[in-house]
């Protein structure tokens, strides 16, 4: 009897072994969100969606440059499972879990709006499902709440706002006596805004507020905020408007002289620069949130993803591009790491985690550090400068870079603290 | 005083674009009376087919002054095919049905054509900047506007008073005032009602898109274009009275200077604004403004 049991157990055994080894070598399947239609899709949502297709193909195919040529994951290959953001934060939460419980993904990397972050974070940890947001700006995320399941690889608002005041104090060094904003009412508009106010504040002691205007996202139609700011006559104006909002905004204010009087700072400016050439004049402050695009390093990573993107899709990979390559990279750094930790074997969900936390890793846009939230929040430093068109083509001038720590608050303070504490500790 | 003028200059240009939008939408609900969510789909088809064909005119070396010619021209083409299409391919066999079930025809026709617009022209912005600067501008005080300003403000008189005109002074403008007090006693009287649907479908559609291609200078065309604009012109007929030509205009203007008012001395309330002065409307003359007093039938 004791010889069949064992027989039994020998069989099973036997038969499971193939399951643990397929199980091994499964590929890894990743669930992507980013805008696919609506407003956002065409200046972030398409160009991260083809950031994630080129990418995974790359890492797939071991075509990308070290330190990540290693195919895949560890050698475990990619699927990529493609969701649309659009729809607004509740259809997000639905196609979330639909992802999570129905699809089965192992992991999930997206998410354009602060809306959609917000909500879907609270559900990743009600899930647990590894989930690493790639653009979102609102530092509520990690201010608000700790969270062990989810990570953002790229830094926060506040990291723009901050860099767009130092930057502009020193372009118009004792000359700003007033500021003015022109932001979307909604959270992404309204941190951005408060983080610059307060940042000048600090920067320019008396400088006055003429007038924050915060039109309803998507409004279209700026001629009335753009004439309260002319009239107003601050000496900067601060826009953290996007995409059809943000060209809406260049269109009508251009004529009416708006870049002329004032120093225009536009912190999301890369994605339109190119496009709307003709309607910015020397000297507009543009960013791209962070070192990304014109503000680029020179470095291995950035000219093998800078040159496959342009090579594949005819333009230059833009800010949402770029943030959407450096996700995939830093997840697959965290992933290899717990890997050789796990010595040699495929990680566990937590063994990820853990090594994700703190972790430090290069990205096309330079090295990037989970030093906040918790080790869950990245930080690097950012970029900015001014249009000029040399020969009739766009570029940026007067480049100048800030370092990571200084325009990030620290580890466990809120940013609201550190700017009203003059940016220290 | 400058910023008082500048309230009314930003007021008058915000209804004027309001009015072109939203004209049509009350035509089709006072002939047909059908809630047209689609409304939006062609003020968008509008603004795509005047920045791509005209974009592509001025590439091809067209004198930039005959883009003005060529915005309308693109939104006659794009409403010609698109419209009867509707009418007559969907709406008219939905004319028996109730109006709740035909509005929710029509804002599936909106969400398809959603759809059919990023297929056609994908999701990157289409840009027509020329017209918008081409004209130059003039100062009132410190501040500077674009004669373009005036050229929207202008469309939206000639159509409106175009329509005015239409519906006084013409054969078919007083068969759709028949139809719009009564559609069953204008069929009793041998009107050919369908026809004036098709007509009157068509025409506030055309509205629409000329609101869209006028607007498209302005602006950055991208997806979703339709959606702000057919809330707004909601709020609009709503104020003035579904289906009421001066209700429309009125409302209109009263959207336009308070929102204009709102960004210039308060602007923290713009956000809700319109809704406050629609539900205060509502409040004291629950079918708006100029709401047409219908006979009762027994």
């Amino acid at each position: 009897m004791n010889a069949i049991k064992k027989a039994v157990a020998a069989a099973a055994v036997a038969a499971l072994i193939p399951g643990v080894a397929a199980a091994q070598d499964a590929p890894l399947k990743i669930g992507v969100v980013s805008f696919l239609s609506g407003p956002a899709a065409g200046p972030f949502g398409v160009p991260a969606r083809n950031a994630a297709e080129i990418t995974f193909e790359m890492l797939n195919n071991g075509k990308v440059p070290a330190p990540y040529a290693t195919k895949g994951f560890g050698g475990h290959k990619l699927d990529m499972n493609l969701v649309d953001e659009s729809g607004g934060t509740t259809t997000q939460v639905t196609e979330y879990r639909n992802m999570v419980q129905r699809d089965n993904v192992d992991m999930v990397i997206g998410y354009i709006s602060s809306g959609s972050c917000l909500g879907i974070a609270p559900v990743a940890e009600e899930l647990k499902k590894l989930t690493v947001f790639f653009d979102c700006g609102t530092p509520r995320i990690f201010e608000e709440r700790s969270y062990k399941y989810v990570f953002r690889t790229a830094a926060t608002a506040t990291m723009d706002s901050v860099g767009a005041a130092l930057y502009v104090r020193d372009l118009r060094k004792g000359k700003i006596k007033s500021i003015a904003g022109i932001n979307q009412n909604y959270a992404w508009g309204q941190d951005s805004w408060s983080d610059f106010e307060a940042s000048m504040k600090q920067l320019v002691p008396g400088v006055k507020v003429a007038t924050s205007q915060m039109p309803k996202i998507f409004a279209g139609q700026y001629n009335a905020e753009i004439s309260t700011v002319l009239a107003d006559k601050p000496t900067v104006v601060h826009s953290s408007l996007w995409g059809g909002d943000l060209e809406a905004l260049i269109l009508q204010a251009s004529p009416r002289g708006l870049f002329r009087r004032s120093t225009v700072i536009l912190t999301t400016g890369e994605t339109a620069m190119y496009k709307l050439a003709g309607s910015l004049p020397d000297g507009v402050v543009i960013g791209a949130r962070g070192p990304y695009g014109p503000y680029a390093p020179h470095n291995a990573l950035n000219t093998w993803f800078s040159k496959v993107f342009k090579d594949r899709y005819g333009v230059p990979p833009n800010y949402a591009a770029y943030q959407m390559a450096q996700a995939i990279l830093g997840t697959k750094a965290a992933w290899e790491k717990a890997q050789a930790a796990n010595g040699g074997k495929r990680p566990s969900q937590d063994q990820v985690i853990a090594a994700f936390e703190h972790l430090t890793f290069k990205s096309p846009a330079g090295t990037v550090q989970m030093a906040n939230g918790g080790g869950h929040q990245a930080i690097t430093g950012t970029a900015y400068g001014v249009t000029k068109k040399v020969h009739g083509k766009m570029t940026v001038a007067h480049i100048k870079r800030y370092p990571a720590a200084m325009v990030n608050p620290p580890d466990g303070m809120k940013a609201k603290d550190w700017i009203a504490n003059g940016f220290k500790k | 005083m400058e910023q008082f003028i500048a309230v009314l200059i930003d007021g008058i240009i915000y209804s004027a674009w309001l009015f072109v939008a939203a004209i049509g939408l009350t035509l089709i609900y006072g002939v047909m009376k059908i809630v047209n969510v689609a409304h939006g789909s062609f003020y968008a088809l509008g603004a795509y087919a005047a920045a791509s064909i005209t974009g592509a005119l001025l590439a091809h070396g067209m004198p930039p002054y005959l883009s003005y010619a060529v915005l309308l021209g693109s939104a006659l083409l794009v409403t010609v095919i698109v419209a009867p299409l509707i009418e007559r391919g969907i709406l008219r066999f939905m004319y028996a049905k109730d109006e709740v079930v035909i509005l929710l025809i029509t804002y599936a026709l909106f969400l398809i054509f959603e759809d059919v617009i990023k297929l056609i022209w994908g999701v990157n912005p289409y840009f027509v900047a020329e017209p918008y600067g081409l004209l130059g501008s003039f100062d009132i005080g410190d501040l500077t506007y674009p004669y373009y300003n005036l050229i929207l403000v202008g469309v939206a008189i000639v159509c409106g008073a175009g329509l005015y005109w239409m519906l006084k002074h013409t054969r078919t403008g007083k068969l759709l005032v028949a139809v719009i007090h009564d559609t069953e006693v204008s069929r009793a009287m041998g009107i050919n009602v369908d026809r004036l649907y098709l007509i009157t479908f068509t025409f506030g559609s055309l509205l629409a898109a000329i609101g869209g291609a006028y607007t498209a200078p302005t602006i950055s065309v991208v997806p979703g274009l339709g959606v702000e604009v057919i809330v707004l012109s909601f709020a609009v007929v709503v104020i003035g009275g579904l289906g009421s030509l001066p209700g429309a205009a009125l409302g209109a203007v009263i959207v336009g200077l308070v929102r204009s008012a709102t960004v210039h001395y308060l602007p923290e309330a713009e956000l809700f604004v319109i809704y406050l002065v629609m539900a205060m409307v509502l409040a004291f003359r629950p079918r708006g403004l100029f709401s047409i007093a219908e006979a009762r039938k027994i």
